[in-house]
């Protein structure tokens, strides 16, 4: 399905992402009002809530270029010497725009 | 069995300023981000209203980026919301994991603070209620500081052109990296997390070499719970039975 770029098309598109985007935004939690919170589903929630963010950062550490490696060894370094996050963060976008320019 | 956090899911404006003062910093790296895609989407074509009413209504940077490789004088609908929805299936997980806190709220609030909910604020509130601290306030308040620096990056891009013209030059496409990776070495871990880590690692790099596009923080985001709940359970065995 495919529509002629005009204004009003793309505001539709537009309009159709953003509900798109909404029901992911809503859908869990609507999801999870049918779902009784027993202990092992706190477990399941608590343990997913932290692997989210590893299984962002795995792909990225592994598979992604030398710039991103050394930009998180770099974050890493600095939060574990330190324990700055926006240091750190600073420091990892840094580094990879370094290694990138040279 | 215990309600998770006694008041934690406190949400008033105090707490809600408090938020977005604590998001504000990294708020400027958003505004970067934004100046990216501006630029990125301008040079795809679009007319600059067109970027900014997208960043104003969807505001969700990566998969905005994407869709602008879709983006043409024919409009793919089908496989522009497929390509959305991929990307921010992470925002179902996000919502299922706040809902013990979110549930104390009326339907009107709960669903209102969603509405800004994006990677930052969340992982910042997850981060706080694992102290023990409230983090609502930091998914609304936060949200919104987002949300600002969103869309006043995009129109700083749209604008002012080609202060970055290449993102990946300056590194900026590894704010949200580094942001998360600094969140997790800045947590509480025990033996159980780093087991529950290594599930979640394994399983979302086989997803990415072999699942489609796009599902890896699903399937790891997933693998690591049930790994989670397996190993409580092994822990707590005799401990206590009151299982649903």
């Amino acid at each position: 399905m495919s529509f002629n770029a005009t204004g009003l098309t793309i505001f539709g598109v537009i309009l159709a992402m953003a509900l798109v985007t909404l029901a992911t935004r809503w859908g869990g939690v609507f999801a999870m009002s049918f779902v009784p919170l027993s202990p092992r589903v706190q477990r399941f929630i608590h343990a997913m809530s932290g692997s989210v963010l590893i299984a962002l950062l795995a792909p990225l550490a592994v598979a992604g270029d030398t710039a991103a490696r050394l930009a998180l060894l770099t974050t890493a370094g600095v939060m574990l010497l330190l324990k700055k996050p926006l240091l750190a963060i600073t420091c990892g976008v840094i580094a990879a725009a370094l290694f990138r320019y040279f | 069995m215990s309600v998770v956090g006694s008041e934690l899911y406190r949400l008033d404006r105090l707490l809600v300023w408090q938020g977005f003062k604590q998001l504000a910093p990294i708020g400027m790296f958003v505004a970067a981000f934004g100046a990216a895609f501006g630029l990125a989407a301008t040079q795809a074509g679009l007319a600059d209203y067109t970027t900014l009413t997208m960043s104003m209504m969807v505001f969700t940077g990566t998969a905005q980026f994407a869709v602008l490789d879709l983006w043409g004088p024919e409009l793919p609908l089908f496989s522009i919301l497929l390509t959305v929805f991929a990307i921010n299936s992470r925002h179902l997980l996000m919502g299922a994991t706040l809902y013990p806190w979110l549930r104390h709220l009326p339907p009107a609030k709960r669903y209102g603070v969603m509405l800004v909910v994006s990677d930052a604020n969340w992982a910042m509130a997850m981060q706080s209620f694992n102290r023990k601290q409230p983090g609502l306030g930091i998914i609304l308040g936060g949200g919104i500081a987002l949300w600002i620096y969103w869309l006043l990056g995009t129109l700083i891009g749209v604008y002012l052109g080609n202060i970055i013209s290449n993102p990946k030059a300056f590194g900026i496409d590894m704010v949200m990296g580094c942001f998360i990776l600094a969140l997790v070495l800045d947590s509480k871990k025990s033996l159980n997390t780093y087991i529950i880590w290594a599930v979640a690692a394994s399983t979302s790099l086989l997803a990415y070499w072999y699942l489609p596009e796009n599902s890896h923080i699903m399937v790891g985001a997933i693998a690591g719970g049930i790994a989670g709940t397996l190993i409580s359970e092994k822990a707590m065995a005799g401990e206590d039975n009151d299982e649903l």
